[in-house]
C-alpha cells in the first residue's frame, strides 16, 4: 500500500502546524519523519491516523483519494498509529486490549475472548513478537506494552504502522530489539513511518529520511549519504555545536552525602531502596535509568517534597533529611524539577511571579507584609536577559511562553543567585537543540563555579554529555557507577546496568 | 527494605486486633451480664408449608462464646500478625459482635429472624439500584452524584402516573423520567463539561426543589393525584415454600427481583459483551478509546443514560413498591449510601448488590431493635445504617480502585 500527502495544512486557528506538506510513503521501507518538538511531526501523524482532519490537502491511497472521518476510518483503510503515549488499557489484558474496538463476539454480543488469545498468539508468533495473552498491561514492562501495542496495529490488519517517538521509553538494548521488529515488520512488507528526534536512531533505522521544521518539510535524503551534522542543521535552522565547553574536572570536597536513603511512593511501595550516594563540589553527577525506578522520588526526598523513612542526607556535613525545602533553598541548594509545568512554575503566573516564587518572602523583594513589584519588574527582567528567557514582557503569563523558555526561566529563578548544589531533573526533556545546548552549557558553568550537581535524566545521551561521573539507577538503587574521564564507557555497558543487568 | 513495609502493615493488622479484643470486651462486660433468659428467634409462620423449629439462644452463654472467639481472633492478630487475612478476620468479627448483639436485644423476649432478614432484602432495593446506577455511570468515567435526585423523580414520577394510570404506567414513567435526568447529566458533563460534582449536586437540589413544591402546593389540594397502587409480593411456586429463605428470596416484589436481575445483566454487560468492553475503556483510558475509533461521548451518554433509568426504577419503589404515596424528600439519602454501596462493592454490579445488602440489614435491624425496645435511644439506632456505612468504606473496604478516568472530563484534541 502506498500512501501520498498531497500539500496537507493543518491550522490550529490562527496557527499552522503544518503547512503545504508532501509526503509519500512506499511499502516496505522505513521513513524516519525527523523533527523537534513542536516542528509537527506529531500533527502531521495525527492528520494521517484519522485525529484530525486536515485544512487543506488531501491522502491519497494507491491513487485514491481518501477522507477520514475519525481514526476508525483511518484504521479500516490500514493506517496503525503507535502512539508515544501508549493508547492502552492498563488493566485490561493484552488480548482485550488487542480486540478493543473490533472485537469477535458471539450470540447475545458475547465477547469472543478464545478467538481473541488465538489471534494475539497467531500475530506474536508470525511476527516473532513474544507477548502472553493473558497478562495484564500494567503489569508488563514498557518494551512489552509496545510489542502488544504493535500487535494491536497488526490486528486491524495495517498496512502502515506510524511509530511515534518508539524508543523514548526504552533502554538501549530494547532499541535493539525493537529495531529488529521494525526491520521484520518491512521485510513483511509494512510500510513504516517512524517518527524521532533523535539522530543516531533515525541514521540507523531509516531507508529514507524526511526532516520537518516549523511545519514544513525542509530536506528529505537516503541515510547513507547524510551525516547527522547535517541533519540537526536541517532540523534546527543553524549549525549546532554538540559539545560543551567545560573546565578540567577539579573536584573539591564532598558537598553532599546521601546514606541509605528509603523512599517509598505515596501507595507505600518502595521507590529509592537503601540508596546511598556522593557529590563533590564542582562534580556533575548524572543518574542514567530508565523512568519509573525511583529517580522521582529521589529526587524530591533531596528537594524536601517528599520524607524519607530512614536514612540520612548530609548537606556539607550538615543533617538535612527532614529540612524543609525553604531551609534548603537558603543553604544554597537549588532545585529544577522533573515536571516544569506541574511543579517549575505557575502557569497562570507572570514571567517576573515566577522568576522570584523562591525568594519574594523577603529583602530585597519585600520589606515587612507589601512585595516591592516594581523591584522585582526589574530584576525579573534583568534575570531574563541575562538567561536567555525570550518573553514579549516579564509581565507576560508564563504559560504562553514555549517550553524551552519556560525551562529557562526555571533554571534562571534557580542559578542566578548563589547556589552551592543544583539538583536537576529531566533538565531538557522535551525542548529544542538550542534550548538543550543552552542549558547544559549553563549547568556546566555552574560545575565550573565550584557547584556540585546532581542530574537526572531519562535521556542516555544527556547523561553521557554533562556528567563527571555516571551512576546508574535500577529499582530504586545504584546499580552501577562509571568515571568516564578514567575510563571511557560506552552506551551498551550502560544500557545493560540500565536494564538490571549488572543488578 | 521489605522489613519497613512489614512494620506499617503489621501496626495496622495490630490496630485490627486492638478493635477486635475491645468489642470482646465490651460483650463480655455489658453485653452479657445484662443478657438474662433465652432469645428465641422464630424461622417459620404457624402456617408454613415446611415449618422450622424456632432457634432458640441462650443469650449469656451465647455472648460470652462470641466474646472469646472475636477476643481469640483479636489476640492472635495482635500477636500473628498474618496482614493478608486482616480485613477478611475483622469482617468475621463484625458479623458475629452484631449476632451477639442481636441476640443482647432479644434476651428474653422473641422475634422473626425471618421477618428481618425479608425487611433486609427490601430496603436494600433502593441503595441497590443507586448502586448498580452508580456502577454504570462510574464505570464510564461520569460521577454521578445526582441518584439521589434521580431515586427521588423516580419515586415522585411513579407516583404520579402511578395514581393516574396505573402501576405499570407509573413503573414506565418512572423509568423514562430517570433516563431524563441522566441523559440530562450526560449533557451537562459531557458536552457541557461542567463539574461533575456540581451537575450532581445540581440535579439534587432541582429535583428536591420541583417535587417538594408539586407535593406541598398541588398534592395536598388534590389527593387523587398522590394514591398510587402498590406492586404485590409475587410468590413463586414451590420456592417460596422453602423455609426462610422462601421467604426471603421468593415472595417479594418486582423491584426485589428486579435489582438481583439487573444486577446479573449489568455485570453480564459489562464484563462479558463488546460494548461492555468498549464502556470499560472509555472509563479507563478514554483516549485510547478514541484512538480506536470508539465514541467517547455517545458511551458515556448512553451509559450515564442507562443509569439514569436503573435510578429511576430505584426511585419507584419508594413509591409503588412500599408505601404508594410520595413525601417530601422521601429518598433519604438512599442514593448517597448506593454510592457507598458502589465504592464497598469495587465498582461491580454484583459488589454493589451485596454491599447494599449490608446496609439493607443495618436499616431494618435498627428498625427491629426499635421495636424490641432496647434501652439504646431510638435516634442512635437510626445511625446504624450510616455508621456501618462509614465503617465498611473507611476499614473494610481497603484498596479499591475506582476507573481511572473517574471524573475526568475528556477533551477531543
Amino acid at each position: 500500500m502506498r500512501v501520498e500527502l498531497r500539500n496537507i495544512t493543518k491550522r490550529f486557528g490562527p496557527v499552522a502546524a503544518n503547512k503545504g506538506v508532501n509526503l509519500t510513503i512506499e511499502p516496505g521501507e522505513v521513513l524516519g519523519l525527523l523533527g523537534e518538538n513542536g516542528a509537527g511531526k506529531s500533527t502531521l501523524m495525527n492528520v494521517l491516523c484519522g485525529l484530525y482532519s486536515p485544512s487543506e490537502g488531501e491522502i491519497v491511497i494507491d491513487g485514491n483519494t481518501v477522507e477520514f472521518d475519525g481514526p476508525g476510518d483511518a484504521i479500516r483503510a490500514g493506517i496503525g498509529m503507535v502512539h508515544q503515549h501508549f493508547m492502552l488499557v492498563p488493566v485490561f489484558t493484552v488480548a482485550e486490549n488487542v480486540v478493543l474496538g473490533v472485537e469477535p463476539v458471539g450470540r447475545a454480543d458475547h465477547l469472543d475472548l478464545a478467538t481473541a488469545r488465538a489471534e494475539v498468539e497467531r500475530l506474536s508468533e508470525d511476527y516473532g513478537l513474544a507477548v502472553d495473552p493473558d497478562a495484564i498491561i500494567e503489569t508488563l514492562p514498557v518494551g512489552v506494552q509496545q510489542r502488544v501495542e504493535i500487535i494491536k496495529v497488526l490486528y486491524r490488519a495495517a498496512d502502515v504502522l506510524i511509530l511515534d517517538e518508539p524508543t523514548a521509553v526504552l533502554t538501549p538494548q530494547e532499541v535493539d530489539e525493537f529495531f529488529q521488529i521494525v526491520r521484520s515488520l518491512c521485510d513483511a512488507g509494512k510500510a513504516i513511518v517512524f517518527i524521532t528526534h533523535k539522530l543516531n536512531e533515525i541514521l540507523d533505522i531509516s531507508d529514507r529520511i524526511a526532516v520537518i521544521r516549523r511545519g514544513e518539510i525542509v530536506g528529505s535524503g537516503d541515510p547513507k549519504k547524510l551525516t547527522r551534522p547535517e541533519l540537526a542543521e536541517m532540523m534546527v535552522g543553524h549549525p549546532v555545536d554538540f559539545e560543551v565547553a567545560r573546565a578540567p574536572f577539579a573536584p573539591g570536597g564532598v558537598i553532599l552525602d546521601v546514606k541509605g536513603l528509603t523512599v517509598l511512593r505515596s501507595d507505600g511501595a518502595v521507590a529509592v531502596d537503601d540508596l546511598s550516594l556522593q557529590v563533590r563540589s564542582g562534580e556533575i553527577v548524572g543518574i542514567a535509568g530508565v523512568q519509573g525506578n525511583g529517580q522521582s522520588a529521589l529526587i524530591e526526598a533531596l528537594a524536601g517534597l517528599t520524607r524519607p523513612v530512614s536514612g540520612q542526607v548530609l548537606f556539607d556535613g550538615q543533617d538535612i533529611t527532614f529540612a524543609s525545602p525553604r531551609e534548603r533553598h537558603r543553604m544554597g541548594i537549588a532545585h529544577i524539577p522533573e515536571d516544569r509545568q506541574r511543579a517549575g512554575l505557575i502557569g497562570t503566573f507572570s514571567v517576573a511571579e515566577n522568576m522570584v516564587l523562591d525568594s519574594y518572602y523577603g529583602p530585597p523583594y519585600a520589606g515587612g507584609a507589601s512585595i516591592d513589584w516594581a523591584r522585582v519588574h526589574t530584576e525579573a527582567a534583568d534575570i531574563a536577559e541575562q538567561f536567555d528567557v525570550r518573553t514579549p514582557s516579564v509581565r507576560s503569563d508564563a504559560a504562553h511562553l514555549s517550553g524551552g523558555n519556560q525551562q529557562k526561566l526555571i533554571v534562571a529563578r534557580e542559578l542566578s543567585r548563589d547556589t552551592r548544589f543544583v539538583i536537576a531533573g529531566q533538565p531538557t526533556r522535551g525542548l529544542d537543540v538550542g534550548s538543550i545546548a543552552y542549558i547544559h552549557s549553563r549547568l556546566v558553568a555552574a560545575r565550573d563555579e565550584g557547584d556540585g550537581l546532581l542530574i537526572v535524566s531519562s535521556e542516555l545521551d544527556e547523561i553521557m554529555a554533562v556528567s563527571d561521573r555516571i551512576l546508574v539507577m535500577f529499582k530504586g538503587r545504584i546499580v552501577a557507577e562509571y568515571a568516564p574521564h578514567e575510563t571511557p564507557v560506552d552506551k551498551a555497558t550502560i544500557g545493560l546496568a540500565m536494564a538490571g543487568a549488572a543488578a | 527494605m521489605t522489613v519497613l513495609l512489614d512494620k506499617a502493615r503489621q501496626r495496622q493488622t495490630r490496630v485490627t486486633g486492638v478493635i477486635l479484643i475491645s468489642i470482646a470486651l465490651l460483650l463480655a462486660l455489658f453485653l452479657a451480664p445484662d443478657a438474662t433468659g433465652n432469645a428465641t428467634f422464630r424461622l417459620s409462620r404457624p402456617n408454613d408449608t415446611w415449618p422450622v423449629p424456632n432457634l432458640v439462644v441462650p443469650g449469656g452463654a451465647f455472648i460470652y462464646v462470641v466474646s472469646a472467639f472475636t477476643a481469640f481472633l483479636g489476640v492472635r492478630l495482635f500477636l500473628r500478625g498474618g496482614a493478608k487475612w486482616a480485613p477478611l478476620i475483622l469482617g468475621v468479627g463484625l458479623a458475629v459482635a452484631v449476632a451477639a448483639f442481636l441476640v443482647w436485644a432479644t434476651a428474653g423476649k422473641s422475634f422473626s429472624l425471618t421477618g428481618m432478614l425479608q425487611a433486609s432484602l427490601v430496603r436494600a432495593v433502593p441503595i441497590a439500584l443507586g448502586g448498580l446506577a452508580g456502577v454504570l455511570s462510574e464505570r464510564v468515567a461520569v460521577v454521578n452524584i445526582g441518584i439521589e435526585g434521580m431515586l427521588l423523580a423516580g419515586a415522585f414520577t411513579g407516583a404520579l402516573v402511578g395514581s393516574l394510570a396505573g402501576g405499570l404506567a407509573g413503573l414506565a414513567a418512572a423509568v423514562a423520567v430517570g433516563g431524563v435526568f441522566g441523559f440530562a447529566l450526560a449533557a451537562l458533563v459531557v458536552t457541557y463539561r461542567m463539574d461533575q460534582i456540581i451537575a450532581g449536586v445540581f440535579i439534587n437540589l432541582f429535583v428536591l426543589g420541583v417535587t417538594s413544591y408539586v407535593s406541598s402546593q398541588v398534592f395536598q389540594e388534590y389527593r387523587a393525584l398522590n394514591n398510587a397502587p402498590v406492586f404485590r409480593a409475587i410468590e413463586i411456586p414451590i420456592l417460596s415454600d422453602l423455609p426462610v429463605i422462601g421467604p426471603v428470596f421468593f415472595n417479594q416484589n418486582i423491584f426485589v427481583y428486579g435489582a438481583f436481575i439487573l444486577a446479573a445483566l449489568a455485570t453480564y454487560y459489562l464484563f462479558h459483551t463488546r460494548y461492555g468492553l468498549r464502556a470499560r475503556a472509555v472509563g479507563e483510558h478514554p483516549r485510547a478509546a478514541d484512538t480506536l475509533g470508539i465514541n467517547v461521548y455517545r458511551t458515556r451518554y448512553v451509559n450515564v443514560t442507562i443509569a439514569g433509568m436503573v435510578a429511576g426504577f430505584g426511585g419507584a419503589w419508594f413509591t409503588l413498591g412500599s408505601v404508594g404515596r410520595f413525601d417530601e424528600g422521601m429518598t433519604g439519602g438512599r442514593g448517597f449510601i448506593g454510592l457507598a454501596a458502589m465504592i464497598f462493592g469495587r465498582w461491580h454490579p454484583v459488589g454493589a448488590l451485596l454491599a447494599a445488602l449490608v446496609f439493607g440489614f443495618a436499616d431494618s435491624l435498627q428498625q427491629k431493635l426499635a421495636l424490641l425496645g432496647t434501652p439504646i435511644p431510638s435516634e442512635f439506632l437510626a445511625m446504624a445504617p450510616y455508621i456501618a456505612t462509614i465503617v465498611v468504606v473507611a476499614g473494610v473496604v481497603g484498596r479499591a480502585r475506582a476507573p481511572a478516568a473517574d471524573g475526568k472530563p475528556y477533551v477531543k484534541e
